[in-house]
This record gives C-alpha cells, sequence and structure tokens, in this order.
C-alpha cells in the first residue's frame, strides 16, 4: 500500500507539471465545462419565464440551482478515456504503459484526479459567479447533504470504470469516433446535462433509471437539491452498487480479452 | 480567374486523397446523423415544455438549427482544416513552401486543406433549413431570400476573418492551434439564438466571438426578423474584420522569420 501510494504521488506530481505547461488548454476546458450548462441553464430559464414561472416542478431559480451544480458534479466525474483510447491503442502509445510494474489504470486514476482537483480552482469561481448572476434556490434536508458526498463519490467511480470498459473497445475497433459521439449523446440526455431527467417524456425517464448514466451525474445533484426522497435515495444507491459491481466485472473481462487482441508495436 | 481555378484544383487534389478512406464517409455520415439528431431532441425537449423560445417558434429554431450546421460545415470543410494545416507549418518551418509560390500567401494558406466528408454536414444543414423554410408560416419572398444571402456572406466573411486573425496569432505564439478550439467549443452555443442570452454572455458571443453573426442573423434573415440596421452593423463588421485581418496577417508576415532565412 505504502509503494501503491508513492507511485501515484509521483505520477501525481509528473501530471500537475505537464497540465501546468499547457495553461491555455486549461482555460479552453473551463470554457467547454461552463458553457454547456451555462447554455442550458439560460435555455430552460427562458422558458420558465415565458410560462410565467415553473416548467414541470422546477423554477427559474430550480434551474439556476440545477444546472450549477450539475456543472461541478460533471466536472468531478467526468472522464476523458474515451477520447484518448483510439489513439492509445492504435499508435501504440500503451506498450509503454503495459511495461510499467503497475496496472495502466493507476496512471490514468491519478491523472485524472489531480486533474479534477487543479481545474477545481476555476470550476469553483465560475460557479460563484453564476450564482451570483442567476440566484439559485436549493432546500436539502440535512440527510440528504450527508448523503450527498458518498453519491458524489460513487458517480465519479462508477463514470470513470464504466468510461475506462468502453475505451477498451477500442481494441477492437480502431476508429472510435462514431462510437465516441454515441456515448456522448447518451451521456448528454439519460445523464440530466440537457434537462432535469424528470421534463423528458415517460420512456426517456425509464430508460434514464434502469441505465447507469443518470447515477454518474443527475442522481447526487438531485440529491443536494432535495428532491429526492429517502426512499429513492435508497434505490438509487442500490442501482449505483448494482451497476459499479457490473462495471467492475465488465472492466476485468474486457481488459483480459482485449489484451489478448493488442498486437500494436511492442506487444 | 487564377484563384478560381486554384481554388479547383486544392479542391480536387483533397477530395482524392480523402476518397481512398471511403469508410471516413461513413463515418461522417454516422456522427452528422447523430449530431442532427441530438440538435433536434434538445429541440424537441425544450418545445415539448413551449411553444415559444424567447420569441422564437419550433421552425424558427429549426431554420437556425439548419444555419448552425451549414455554417458550421463550411468552417470544418475548409476553413479550420487549412488554418490548422498553416498553424503546424509555422511550427514545422514548412511556411516556406507556400511563401515561395508566385500567388497570394493568404489565399494559399486558407483554401489549401478540403476534407470534403464535410460537406455531409453543408448538405445536411441545407435541407434541415429547406425544411424549416417550408414550415414557417410566412412564405419567404425575394426581401427575406436576400437578406438571409446577404447575411449569410457576411457571416462567413466574419468566421473567417476571426479564424485569420487568431491563425496568424501562431507567428508569435508557436503552439496557439488550441485557440482555434475555443471557436468551436463556443460555436456550440450558435444553436440557440443569442437574443435569448443575458447582456455580458450576448456582448461576448456577438463581438468577441461572433457566433451570433455566424448563425442567429442569418438566421433572423430567412425568418423575415431581420432589421436594416443589424444587417449593416454585419456588413460594417464583416469589412472591418475582412481589412483588419489582411493587415494583421501583412503585419506577421513581416516579422516572420521562416526557418531557412
Amino acid at each position: 500500500m505504502k509503494r501503491r501510494l508513492a507511485i501515484w504521488r509521483a505520477q501525481a506530481r509528473n501530471t500537475l507539471a505537464i497540465q501546468l505547461q499547457y495553461r491555455i488548454s486549461l482555460v479552453i476546458w473551463m470554457i467547454g465545462l461552463v458553457l454547456s450548462p451555462l447554455v442550458y441553464l439560460v435555455v430552460w430559464t427562458t422558458v420558465a419565464h415565458a410560462k410565467g414561472g415553473d416548467v414541470g416542478t422546477y423554477s427559474a431559480h430550480d434551474f439556476a440551482a440545477y444546472f450549477i451544480l450539475l456543472m461541478i458534479v460533471d466536472h468531478i466525474t467526468f472522464t476523458w478515456v474515451i477520447f484518448n483510447a483510439d489513439f492509445r491503442i492504435r499508435q501504440g502509445a500503451l506498450s509503454p504503459l503495459l511495461l510499467r510494474p503497475v496496472h495502466p489504470i493507476n496512471a490514468d486514476i491519478v491523472e485524472n484526479v489531480s486533474f479534477k482537483l487543479l481545474m477545481l480552482m476555476v470550476i469553483l469561481p465560475a460557479a460563484v459567479v453564476m450564482s451570483i448572476a442567476f440566484g439559485p434556490r436549493l432546500h436539502p434536508d440535512p440527510w440528504a447533504v450527508i448523503a450527498f458526498f458518498p453519491a458524489l463519490l460513487l458517480a465519479a467511480v462508477l463514470r470513470f470504470t464504466v468510461e475506462w470498459t468502453v475505451s477498451l473497445i477500442s481494441f477492437w475497433i480502431s476508429r472510435m469516433a462514431a462510437l465516441d459521439q454515441m456515448y456522448y449523446v447518451l451521456v448528454l440526455f439519460l445523464s440530466g446535462q440537457v434537462a432535469p431527467i424528470s421534463l423528458f417524456p415517460a420512456p426517456v425517464q425509464l430508460a434514464a433509471n434502469v441505465l447507469p448514466f443518470r447515477w454518474m451525474v443527475a442522481f447526487p445533484v438531485e440529491l443536494l437539491l432535495g428532491r429526492v426522497s429517502p426512499h429513492d435515495a435508497t434505490i438509487g444507491f442500490a442501482v449505483l452498487l448494482a451497476w459499479l459491481a457490473v462495471g467492475l466485472a465488465a472492466l476485468r473481462l474486457t481488459w483480459r480479452l482485449g489484451l489478448k487482441q493488442y498486437s500494436a508495436v511492442g506487444a | 480567374m487564377t484563384y478560381v481555378r486554384l481554388l479547383w484544383a486544392f479542391f480536387r487534389v483533397s477530395s482524392m486523397r480523402e476518397i481512398q478512406y471511403r469508410t471516413s464517409f461513413i463515418m461522417q455520415a454516422l456522427q452528422s446523423l447523430i449530431g442532427l439528431g441530438t440538435g433536434l431532441a434538445g429541440l424537441g425537449v425544450v418545445f415539448a415544455h413551449t411553444s415559444n423560445l424567447g420569441g422564437w417558434r419550433p421552425t424558427q429554431l429549426l431554420a437556425i438549427l439548419g444555419v448552425y450546421f451549414l455554417v458550421g460545415g463550411v468552417i470544418n470543410l475548409v476553413v479550420r482544416p487549412s488554418m490548422q494545416r498553416f498553424m503546424e507549418d509555422v511550427r514545422l518551418g514548412t511556411l516556406d513552401f507556400v511563401l515561395t509560390k508566385p500567388r497570394d500567401s493568404q489565399f494559399l494558406i486558407s483554401v489549401r486543406e478540403v476534407q470534403i466528408w464535410k460537406m455531409v454536414d453543408v448538405l445536411m444543414g441545407t435541407v434541415v433549413l429547406a425544411l424549416a423554410v417550408t414550415g414557417l408560416s410566412h412564405s419567404v419572398g425575394f426581401v427575406q431570400a436576400t437578406g438571409f444571402a446577404a447575411a449569410l456572406l457576411a457571416g462567413a466573411i466574419i468566421v473567417y476573418s476571426f479564424f485569420m486573425i487568431l491563425a496568424t496569432l501562431c507567428f508569435w505564439v508557436v503552439r496557439a492551434d488550441n485557440i482555434l478550439v475555443i471557436f468551436l467549443a463556443v460555436y456550440d452555443a450558435g444553436r440557440w439564438p443569442v437574443t435569448i442570452y443575458p447582456g455580458a454572455l450576448r456582448y461576448t458571443l456577438t463581438f468577441l466571438v461572433p457566433v451570433a453573426f455566424a448563425v442567429t442573423v442569418p438566421a433572423e434573415g430567412i425568418t423575415g426578423r431581420l432589421s436594416g440596421g443589424t444587417l449593416l452593423e454585419a456588413g460594417v463588421l464583416a469589412l472591418v474584420l475582412l481589412v483588419g485581418s489582411r493587415w494583421f496577417w501583412t503585419f506577421g508576415l513581416s516579422r516572420y522569420t521562416g526557418a531557412s532565412a
């Protein structure tokens, strides 16, 4: 364990040094992360005003709270492993990672966490500015605030697991662009990034409940908004854990099968 | 005339190179369709709850989506790939091969690279736009059509000049390729009319990153809500940016030392 921590620390130092080199990329990431929730916040606020107050159970102030929290939760849970995947495998960039004495997933985990912490310093001020501009309103019970943190942690772990597994498909498909995009669209709609899930028609809501995407992003957000009853929260955690178990099993299996397929230079 | 022939030659060479990779076409078509589906679904969710978004009706927003794909397609077809290649050339020192050619260097670097499969986006945008036009409650007469064409032309010039200015920056900042990505990230906000955005954001999307002139203003033209003042503004801005980008290019080029100099 001590050795593992030392490895993680070294990797984190390395990642931060690399990231700080490309400060403009950080700005671009920030624009991307802030812009999408901001756009949908504006759209839904406009709809709320046009309807004279509420859309479904959301007022303009509820939308503000929803999308600002969504921005933070999305930032904490998102990964870029799928976008790097086909490059990594097609170009053989995975080969040197395989030579290391630890599983390549270690490097990705640390890279992900350290980048998140770094970017949080930009996201939180953005959230403050948006809060001043849009006046969010949230009224969670104390238990929901406490439940939010494990929900957020599990959501991040689930999203990382699922996306790492999806990225492994590039062992079999060398051009991932279309697949990436399909996955991205599913996340966009079913994790609640376009609109709160309750504003979608019933079949979409059902799909969102059954598939893992809602539990990666929308669930912690709704929890902190105070919109989840204790009963539903329990079910939510159960679904989350179930998907996490499935995801971890799939990850192990895909990794083992994929590695046998791998035929890049140096493999 | 020479320039038209050159344009055609670049287009042909790029096409010949790309036609080798036919699977890319299917991939691109698939991606474009997913993009279209996403856009339509987004509109669907919003208009399930209202029939009017900040004064825009569903078919009018469909027109915006059409223009969004059309202009985005043109950017990705020729502007972005050419600019990217130019920036790469500055970094690697291969720009000298362009500068030694006996034709205008700005023209050459602007049209050198064509990704023909992005034509799918242009086509799709046109179809969406045409569908939206047939669904509009008023008929599109000569005035609207001319207004749309003029606004679209102005928008295209503005976007091109904007890209050109950003790309020219790489004479000073060698790794500026990320700057182009900023535009594309912000362009996404253009699928909604910029009139719905609050003050500072609308200002940014109009003047700092001219998404408004690229998408919203032409769509205003076709939906018959374009005022003469806005069109004039677009025309003036297009002219100023075009002249400005040309000046900036000449200025940057005079500072450029090249790889072999």
